[in-house]
Formats: C-alpha cells, sequence, structure tokens
C-alpha cells in the first residue's frame, strides 16, 4: 500500500528534443552519403534491401505491363500479320547477312592467324528486357530483368540490335542498373569509322551525346559515325555509338564541341543483350596464344591450305 | 466533412497499420514508371502524416523512408533520407500552424516544404558532383501540393467513421 516507486503517468512522452533528434538523423544522413559516395562499403545493404523490395517492385510493374498486354491483345490481327511479315523479311535479310558472316568471320580468323594477331572476341551475351528507367532526374539508368543468377556481371556492355546502350553499373540477385551512355557521367572511348580518328564520347543530358577532347581542327564532320574503338576492354571494338550532329567551332576554346546522336534507341528500346565481360575472356586468350607460341611457326602454313577450301 | 482544426467534429484516432499501408501504396506509386512531374508521394504522405499525427510519425519514419526511396532510385544511400528528415522536421514543427488553415491555404504551406526538400536533395547530389538537371523536376512539388485537397480526404475518410454501428446506414 505503499506510494514508493510508482511513476506519475507519463502525459507527455516526447523522448529527445526534436532539434536534437533533427540534428542526429542530419548527421546520420550526412555520414551515409559520404560513405556510400567514397567507398562501397554500403554495396552489401543496398543488395538485400533491394532483394527485400523485390515483391513491392514488382507489383508496381504489374499494372504497366498489363496495360501493355492488355494493348497486346487489342492490336489488330491485320497488324500482326503486316509485322508478322516484315519480320519474316528481316529475318531472311539478316540470315543472308548471318551466312556472310560465318564466313567473313572464319576468313578474318585465319587471315589474323596469319598475321599472328590474337582473335578478336567473338560477341555473345544475354537477352534482357528492360524493367523500367530509374526515376531520378540527375541520371540516366535503366533496370533490366536479369542479375547475378543469370551471370550478368558489372561493367559489361549493353547493346540493343543497332548499337551500344550502356554498361551494367550494379548487379543484384535478380535486376541490375545499366547506365545508358547519356547519362552525364558515362565515357566511351570511340572512333570515327571514316578515318579511325580517336576519342572519348560522353552524355550531354537531354539524350544527346558529345564528343569531347579532340582537337579543333580534327578530321571530322557531320553525319560521321561513331564507333566503339575498344581501346577500355570492355567495350567490343567496332560496335555503331552514334552519329555527329554538329560541329561548333570555337575560336577561344582548343576542343570543339562535336556533339552527337546515339545510333540505337538507348532511351527507348525493351530488349537488350548484355555482353559478356570482354577483358577477363581477352587476358585468358592472351593466356593460351602465349602456351600456344612455339606451334606458330607451322600454324602459320598450315592457315593458307584452311583458306583454300 | 472539414479535416481541419475549424471543425467541432471529433475524429476516430488513427490506427496504426493504416499509417503503414498508407506508406506503402506511396512508395508502390513511387516505383511505377511515370511521366515527368509525378509527385514525389513518400515525401507527400509523410508530410500528411508529419502534419496530422506528429507524436507518432516523425524524423525516424522519414529516414527510414528516405533509405528506402535512395535503394529504389538507385541514388546515393542518405541523399533522399536528408531531405526526408528534414522535411519532416519542418512539418511537424508547422503542424499546429497548418490544421487551422483551410485545406487549399494547407496545399500552399506545403508547397514550399516540398520544394524545400527537393532543394536539398539537388545540394546534395550536386556537392556529389552532379550536373544541374534542369527545371523539370520541381514540377514534381507543384503537383504534390496540388494532391494535397485529395490526399486529405482519403486518408482522413476512415477517421470519419460513425463511433456507434448501425446496420440501416447505407456508408
Amino acid at each position: 500500500m505503499s506510494a514508493v516507486g510508482r511513476q506519475p503517468p507519463p502525459f507527455f512522452r516526447r523522448g529527445a528534443a526534436p532539434f536534437a533528434r533533427l540534428a542526429l538523423f542530419v548527421i546520420l544522413s550526412l555520414t551515409l552519403i559520404g560513405v556510400d559516395s567514397r567507398t562501397g562499403m554500403l554495396e552489401h545493404v543496398r543488395q538485400s534491401l533491394t532483394m527485400l523490395g523485390y515483391p513491392l517492385r514488382t507489383a508496381a510493374l504489374a499494372p504497366a505491363q498489363a496495360l501493355h498486354e492488355v494493348g497486346a491483345v487489342l492490336s489488330a490481327q491485320a497488324d500482326l500479320r503486316g509485322e508478322n511479315a516484315k519480320l519474316n523479311e528481316q529475318a531472311v535479310r539478316a540470315a543472308a547477312i548471318i551466312l556472310r558472316q560465318r564466313q567473313l568471320e572464319e576468313e578474318n580468323r585465319q587471315l589474323r592467324a596469319l598475321l599472328a594477331m590474337r582473335d578478336r572476341q567473338p560477341a555473345s551475351g544475354t537477352v534482357a528486357e528492360i524493367l523500367y528507367a530509374v526515376r531520378d532526374p540527375y541520371s540516366r539508368k535503366v533496370i533490366i530483368d536479369k542479375g547475378t543468377r543469370h551471370g550478368i556481371e558489372a561493367g559489361a556492355a549493353v547493346v540493343d540490335d543497332i548499337g551500344v546502350i550502356g554498361q551494367v553499373t550494379r548487379v543484384f540477385p535478380l535486376s541490375a542498373e545499366v547506365t545508358l551512355i547519356t547519362d552525364r557521367d558515362q565515357a566511351v572511348p570511340i572512333e570515327v569509322e571514316r578515318n579511325q580518328v580517336r576519342a572519348v564520347l560522353f552524355g550531354a543530358g537531354g539524350g544527346a551525346l558529345e564528343v569531347r577532347y579532340l582537337a579543333a581542327g580534327a578530321d571530322v564532320r557531320e553525319g560521321d559515325i561513331l564507333v566503339t574503338s575498344g581501346l577500355d576492354g570492355i567495350y567490343l571494338p567496332g560496335l555503331p555509338v552514334g552519329r555527329i550532329t554538329r560541329i561548333v567551332q570555337d575560336g577561344a576554346n582548343a576542343f570543339a564541341r562535336i556533339l552527337a546522336t546515339p545510333a540505337a534507341a538507348a532511351e527507348r528500346s525493351k530488349l537488350v543483350l548484355v555482353l559478356g565481360r570482354r577483358a577477363a575472356a581477352a587476358a585468358a586468350e592472351g593466356e593460351a596464344a602465349v602456351k600456344q607460341r612455339p606451334k606458330k611457326g607451322r600454324a602459320g602454313k598450315g592457315a593458307p591450305r584452311g583458306q583454300q577450301r | 466533412m472539414k479535416p481541419t482544426h475549424d471543425s467541432t467534429r471529433i475524429l476516430l484516432a488513427v490506427r496504426n497499420w493504416f499509417i503503414f499501408l498508407s506508406f506503402g501504396i506511396a512508395l508502390l506509386l513511387d516505383l511505377m514508371p511515370a511521366p515527368p512531374g509525378w509527385p514525389d508521394w513518400v515525401a507527400l504522405v509523410l508530410t500528411f502524416w508529419c502534419v496530422r499525427e506528429p507524436l507518432k510519425v516523425g524524423m525516424a519514419t522519414g529516414f527510414a523512408l528516405g533509405i528506402a526511396v535512395d535503394v529504389a532510385d538507385a541514388a546515393v544511400m542518405g541523399e533522399h533520407a536528408l531531405g526526408y528528415v528534414l522535411l519532416a522536421y519542418a512539418a511537424g514543427a508547422l503542424s499546429r500552424r497548418i490544421l487551422w488553415f483551410p485545406l487549399s491555404l494547407q496545399a500552399l504551406h506545403v508547397l514550399p516544404l516540398l520544394l524545400a526538400m527537393q532543394v536539398v536533395t539537388l545540394a546534395a547530389r550536386m556537392l556529389g558532383g552532379a550536373a544541374f538537371p534542369g527545371w523539370t523536376p520541381f514540377l514534381a512539388s507543384l503537383s504534390g501540393a496540388a494532391l494535397w485537397i485529395p490526399l486529405n480526404y482519403l486518408l482522413l475518410a476512415p477517421q470519419y467513421r460513425p463511433v456507434e454501428k448501425d446496420e440501416n446506414r447505407p456508408i
């Protein structure tokens, strides 16, 4: 019956003062920003949170996909027939090119063997679907539906049926983040197809590209096709990247301002191909070449015979 | 129905699961593929609960939601967290003032809060070396503030239920 130890009812339980809490959380956020942008220590946290949010993300994408499917069902049969005919024609046309390409690749391989050059790596990759564009006005990124489970690695180049669209920058178990070439922070080493002038291509915002660090007097023209130079060891050489649309000569600047448009529908394509990592394969080939070197003399004699066949 | 302090009607207490549900739906809307000018639903719902229930929802909720949005948007971790924490603080501090105004004037209070949140996230991003993205992202705050009025009716609807059950009543 004693009143000792009895607490008064907590009328206004408010915890720490609001301003103290604000300071705590602001410091925590700033620390997180610093840690995440300077080090990669938070990638594991991000990976697990992404996995946790996977059902929510699937649910969020469901309405758009349902709408897409309803549209597909409702689209007229005539349209489909027309599209089918067009695709068949394309397939036949592509088949001719592919058949020739095999022969050309074989011929190329033999010629390279003659020159004792290392084989160019054949393109291989994983087909992936773009799920959605990241809702972030500061960057150009998309999420694709393949991840580490499907053998996607960070750093792999991503192309569509026309040209390069970007590079895988983050991989999650079931999805991956692709930074498009139109992103301001994304650089692609390129060369002008016409005369092999090498340069570096950056995103310029608004879906455009900009060739930087090319001297004002360099031999480039409007309409020149830009292809990857392959010097970075990531992109295969010779993939189309864009076309030069405008060259602004500025007397005050040592470099010309060169604008280009992407060849691929970098911001519109739906199906993409994630190319296998090139650097690792190239290194492996390099080792193989070193091992095979003693036989080179004989191989050189054998190759022309193969070509006559 | 008049969701301000002017109203003489005493509302039912809010249910915690309803707050959770509203945040879940806001995150879902945030993840949807959306046109430019799509409002920042999480920020909007967070502002709403910070104004309406400052003792239940505050900076800790804002911080957690910020981390979730950072992961969803593949942004730098902590960027939205910083913005949402400041937003929650400001909304909580202003809650006793805002609720005396009619809904349209409440929306005018919410607009600068949402804009300030965007400016803070933008500043955090630009300190990290990003370029200025133009003015279109700020449309999200305008559309968010415009949605304040319908959002009030939607999120307060459960608290307007009658206290006693009447089987013959249509709603």
